[in-house]
This record gives C-alpha cells, structure tokens and sequence, in this order.
C-alpha cells in the first residue's frame, strides 16, 4: 500500500505543487494538496502531514508566525503530540517552530540576501522520520532557497538539541566539514535541519523535493529521494 | 474609556547578530562621518491605537497580547512596549 500524505496549501504557499510532483510522480504515493481551510478534524486519515515551502502571509511579522495561528495548526499540533509524523520544508520549518513544535528561530539570512544555490548537508543522525535511510556522516546534495533560514536558539537550548540528538542535518563543505564558508545563513552550529524529542516531527530549510531526481541535479544525484524514502521506512516501521 | 497608542519595539537578542544593524552603522552612518556611533541594532515597531481604562490596563493587554500570540519570539527577540499617550 503506497503512503497517503497530505501537503496542506496555505495562503502564501510556493511549493506545494513541487512538493506534490516528488512524492505522487516519483514515490508513487497518494498525495492530496488541501486548502487549509478545509482540512481540519480529517488529518488523522492520513499516514503523514507536509507544510511545504513558500511565504505563507507574506512573512509578515516573522516568517511562519502567522500559518501557525491558523485553526488548522492547532489541529496538527495534537496529531503531531500524539506521533503523527509531520514534516515542514522552509517555510513548512519556519511555521513548525512557530507554532514551537520544534525549538529555536528561523531569522534573516546573515548575508541579507535571498540565497538560492545548491548546499551540501551532512546528515547527523538516523534517528528522525526524515533520515531513517541515511547514516551520520552521509552528504546529501539539495537546494535552499530562502531570506529567512538563519536558526537561531540560545546556549542551553542548543546544549539541550546536541545532547538529545535533535540536530539532523548540518551545512558543511565538500569535505563534510561544517565550515563558515559551507554555512549560507549564518545558522547557529551550520544546523540546518532539527527534529522534536520524539524524531517524528522534521523541519529543515533546504527543499528535497527539488532535489528528488537526478534530472534536476548538476551531479545528476537523487539525494531529495532518500528523505521521502526515509519516511516512507518510518512509516512501515511504524505500521 | 479611553484610546491609547501604544508602541511595541521588538528588537533582537544581543547575542544574535544583526546584520542589517551593522550595515546600516558601517556602510552608512560611519562613512557618511558619524564615526561617533559605535552600535546600531536594528527592529520593528508596531505602533498599536486601543481602548483600554488607564495606561497601565493598555500596557497589560500589549504585553497579554505579544506573549499570546508571539508577536516576538522569546528565543531571539526581546521586546519593550510603551504607551505614548492618552
């Protein structure tokens, strides 16, 4: 039986058809693209929630914040407590800590500009939905484009991420190295994707489904592929 | 009853860099001769009008209001509200 997931479209919403595209055409899952309007109190139907990228309400105010009051989240805050997997891809990451399902802040780029260009990730820990396939130390290939990706979380909170292995994907350079240079946000710690406690709720910046077939890479990889597929394991893991 | 303005500065943690401050203190104040400037922290301010009974119940429903529906976030930013007048 193929996942049946949801991608729910916000006001605001970009790349929820990218999104849509990667795990209907390339995973072959049952995907439905929802109006946020109209999906609450029927999400338990699903195997999983995506909140895909874009500038939901403008980023007024702080990108995220406003997509996280909508009733809609608060219905994906419960289901999320309870063990829904729940996934949020760049803006999908920014409202997922607003709504503080995940810790820290998702600032203004240190460079004060857009940036949209290919990063390399290293994955540091197999232990969340998004990275069940992957082994610490892999480098994932994948794209970021946004203004807003600088996470930020003070001393303790960042003590508190490394010693429960929250951190799941950092920038680093083509030697795995987690340089200045290789951070292109100013990200605390070069983080550029965490997960909650319980590994089931991921957020990261750059944008899997972009990078999801080997089509669209210059190094003609597929790493977006082993995401999707990491969760699809969960997923079985779970059943 | 009566209507106040109210400001609500939201500014970010020091310990958080602000690019578009230090820009704004290096690429303009400094090399247009301000040298005397030494910090610059950049923000938002949203200037809010509402009916309240005094200055201090105004200043309570800010405050009641910025926590509740986190118009800063506590990790990054600090936040200063102030009611101007009656």
């Amino acid at each position: 039986m193929p996942m049946k997931v949801i991608v729910i479209q916000f006001s605001g919403s970009t790349c929820d058809r990218d999104l849509v595209y990667a795990m209907r055409e390339i995973m072959g899952w049952e995907v439905d693209l929802v109006w946020y309007k109209e999906v609450t109190h029927k999400l338990d139907n699903y195997d999983a929630i995506f909140l895909p990228g874009g500038f939901t309400y403008g980023d007024y105010l702080r990108a995220g914040v406003i997509a996280a009051y909508t009733p809609v989240m608060q219905e994906v805050k419960t289901l999320a407590k309870e063990g829904m997997p729940v996934f949020g891809i760049c803006n999908g990451f920014q409202i997922l800590v607003e709504s503080q399902l995940l810790p820290g802040a998702l600032i203004g780029n240190d460079t004060l500009r857009f940036s949209c260009k290919w990063v390399n990730l290293r994955v540091e820990t197999s232990r969340s939905a998004a990275t069940k396939l992957g082994v610490k130390g892999d480098l994932w290939r994948i794209p970021i484009a946004h203004g807003e990706g600088r996470y930020f979380i003070d001393e303790k909170g960042l003590k508190e991420l490394i010693d429960n292995d929250q951190i799941v994907w950092r920038y680093v350079n083509e030697h795995s190295e987690p340089t200045k240079e290789s951070n292109p946000n100013g990200s605390i710690d070069n983080i550029a994707g965490i997960c909650n406690l319980e590994g089931n709720v991921v957020g990261l910046m750059p944008h899997p489904e972009r990078a999801a077939e080997s089509i669209l890479s210059p190094w003609e990889t597929d790493h977006g592929r082993l995401y999707f597929k990491s969760i699809e394991n969960f997923h079985r893991e779970m059943m | 009853m009566a209507d106040f303005k109210c400001e609500i500065i939201i500014e970010g943690k020091k310990n958080a860099r602000d690019p578009e401050g230090e820009t704004i203190m290096r690429d303009l104040m400094i090399k247009h001769g301000y040298d005397m400037v030494h910090s610059v922290r950049s923000g938002k301010i949203l200037r809010v009008n509402l009916t309240a009974k005094d200055a201090k119940e105004a200043e309570a429903i800010c405050w009641k209001m910025v926590n509740e529906l986190r118009i800063y976030n506590p990790v990054a930013h600090s936040c200063t509200i102030k009611v101007l007048t009656e």
